[in-house]
């Protein structure tokens, strides 16, 4: 778990748009928030069971923060950091692959 | 194929569940307020009676929401609408700036009422002028022809600069009352409004997810204000352009952000928006058979201001008198303010006069415009104001 982390924090990083024309037309995805760890907030933990994924990436897609990503082996993985424990992932799983476990702190 | 109107009797409402219809929308959410119903009921019935293919109405528990709902389904590339009305519209204020920072193409009808208290639900222009910056661009129609093109149009000049519109139209003077629309055959109208292409594609997915309405700090919010500032200056152009595409394909040319009416030689215009430009455009025909060298001026876009067009209407005539439904409160009428501003670092220097009229539905004649127009001529023989601001219907 924790050398994936570590691949998918060295993609991650901070944009710097130096002159205007840089920006996106609108304002998305500006990767302001990577160093706010909202992972910090959270009370439930989703756990992926990789015998029921059948890589559908729904949950990748519907995460809102987004902290689900796709390992190099087409598994999903939690980015821990910034999950906030919502269950979004778990209740649109269609083989209820994700479940919501409570965190001991 | 060959342009054949099809001509029907409707309200200021149906012309703008038309246009919904023939747009091709996918996604319609609003809440019913007065005197707004109408279209949404329409537009209920037309997916009722499987009048329309892939439309989905999304009846939500207030304005806030409807707005909201409208924002989600536009971010997601579907075509969104929805309509309102005074306090409605008052309560979808937050949204409103959602809507255009995200650069969502949203279409919106606001039949204008006027603000409460007192209760009242008649027409007046302050409800939707109350949202001057939020980003919205503003069409002001005149009559119901112009509900239904202007919401036609909108789609497009929203969607080739991915900023949202509002086509306001006024309560029961054109919401409710029935006058003939020629409206387009579906096949043109799809030729001229193709589907939208949005900016990007939250349901495109062969791409990474993103987020939308991201959080940007100091070292970066302002640099989006100006993209969107910048927006609004180029949807001048595409306003000019799309209006004379509407004249050249369907015979009413819409190319001018202010639409003249005799100002050629006119010594002084009248200028306002929405419905009382009609009643103005008669009363200027009178006029001129009476020997007035007056003429009109229709703001079809308040937002963005076309302060081009108003130069070169200024620098022209004597006098313009500002025709006001609306008023900012410790100040004046809010066309005045923003054409007197507009003018002030020109040469253009007519005299300029408010007249507030018509606040909550008080009746504006012709014989109004007769009498403005006998004061106008006194100020400009005199060279000066009587007063700048006049409150025209007062009881003394
Ligand atoms: S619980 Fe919520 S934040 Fe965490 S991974 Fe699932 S959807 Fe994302
Ligand atoms: S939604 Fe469920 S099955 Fe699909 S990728 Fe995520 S965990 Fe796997």
């Amino acid at each position: 778990m924790n050398t994936l982390f570590g691949e998918k924090k060295a993609e991650a990083k901070k944009i710097v748009f130096t002159s205007v024309e840089q920006y996106p037309e609108a304002p998305i995805s500006l990767g302001t928030t990577l160093s706010n760890f909202t992972g910090d907030w959270r009370t439930f933990i989703p756990v992926v069971n990789e015998e029921k994924c059948v890589k559908c990436y729904i949950c990748w897609k519907f995460c809102p923060e987004p902290a689900i990503y796709i390992k190099p082996d087409g598994y999903v993985a939690v980015d821990y950091d910034y999950c906030k424990g919502c269950g979004i992932c778990a209740n649109e799983c269609p083989t209820n692959a994700i479940t919501m476990e409570k965190e001991e702190k | 194929m060959e342009y054949k109107p099809i001509r029907k009797v409707v309200s200021g409402n149906y012309a703008a569940a038309y246009a919904v219809k023939h747009a091709r929308v996918q996604v319609v959410a609003a809440y019913p307020i007065t005197p707004q119903t109408s279209i949404i009921e329409k537009i209920a019935e037309f997916i009722a009676n499987g009048e329309v293919e892939n439309l989905q109405y999304v009846p939500v528990e207030s304005e806030h929401s409807a707005m909201a709902a409208t924002i989600g389904a536009s971010a997601t590339g579907a075509r969104a609408f929805t309509a309102t009305s005074a306090q409605g519209l008052a309560l979808m204020h937050e949204m409103l700036h959602w809507a255009s920072g995200a650069r969502l193409p949203i279409v919106m009808v606001d039949v204008n009422r006027a603000m409460a208290p007192p209760w009242s639900v008649w027409d007046d222009q302050t409800d939707s002028l109350a949202q001057r910056d939020t980003g919205w661009m503003q069409f002001y129609a005149e009559n119901n022809q112009e509900v239904y093109d202007g919401v036609l149009m909108a789609f497009k000049i929203a969607e080739t600069v991915n900023v949202p519109a509002m086509v306001v139209e006024s309560a029961f003077i054109l919401s409710h009352t029935y006058d003939v629309v020629e409206m387009i055959p579906q096949e043109l109208v799809d030729e001229f409004l193709p589907l939208r292409k949005p900016l990007y594609d939250l349901a495109d997915f062969e791409r990474e997810p993103f987020s939308v309405g991201a959080l940007a700090t100091p070292a970066d919010y302002y640099e989006f204000r100006y993209k969107l500032a910048k927006a609004h200056e180029e949807a001048k152009e595409v306003i000019r352009k799309v209006g004379q595409e509407f004249g050249e394909r369907f015979g009413r040319d819409y190319s001018q952000m202010i639409e003249t009416y005799r100002t050629e030689d006119a010594d002084f215009v009248f200028m306002g928006m929405g419905s009382l430009m009609g009643t103005v455009k008669q009363a200027v025909d009178l006029l001129r058979e009476e020997g007035y060298k007056v003429g009109a001026a229709k703001v079809r876009w308040f937002r963005p201001f076309p302060k081009e067009e108003l130069y070169e209407l200024a620098r022209n005539v004597d006098g313009i008198a500002v025709l006001d439904r609306n008023y900012s409160f410790g100040m004046e009428g809010i066309l005045f303010t923003e054409a007197k501003g507009a003018l002030y670092n020109t040469d253009a220097k007519p005299l300029m006069k408010n007249y507030i009229v018509g606040l909550g539905g008080r009746d504006f004649t012709v014989n109004d415009v007769r009498k403005i127009a006998e004061n106008m001529k006194a100020i400009i023989e005199k060279g000066e104001l009587d007063v700048e601001v006049e409150w025209y219907h007062l009881k003394r």
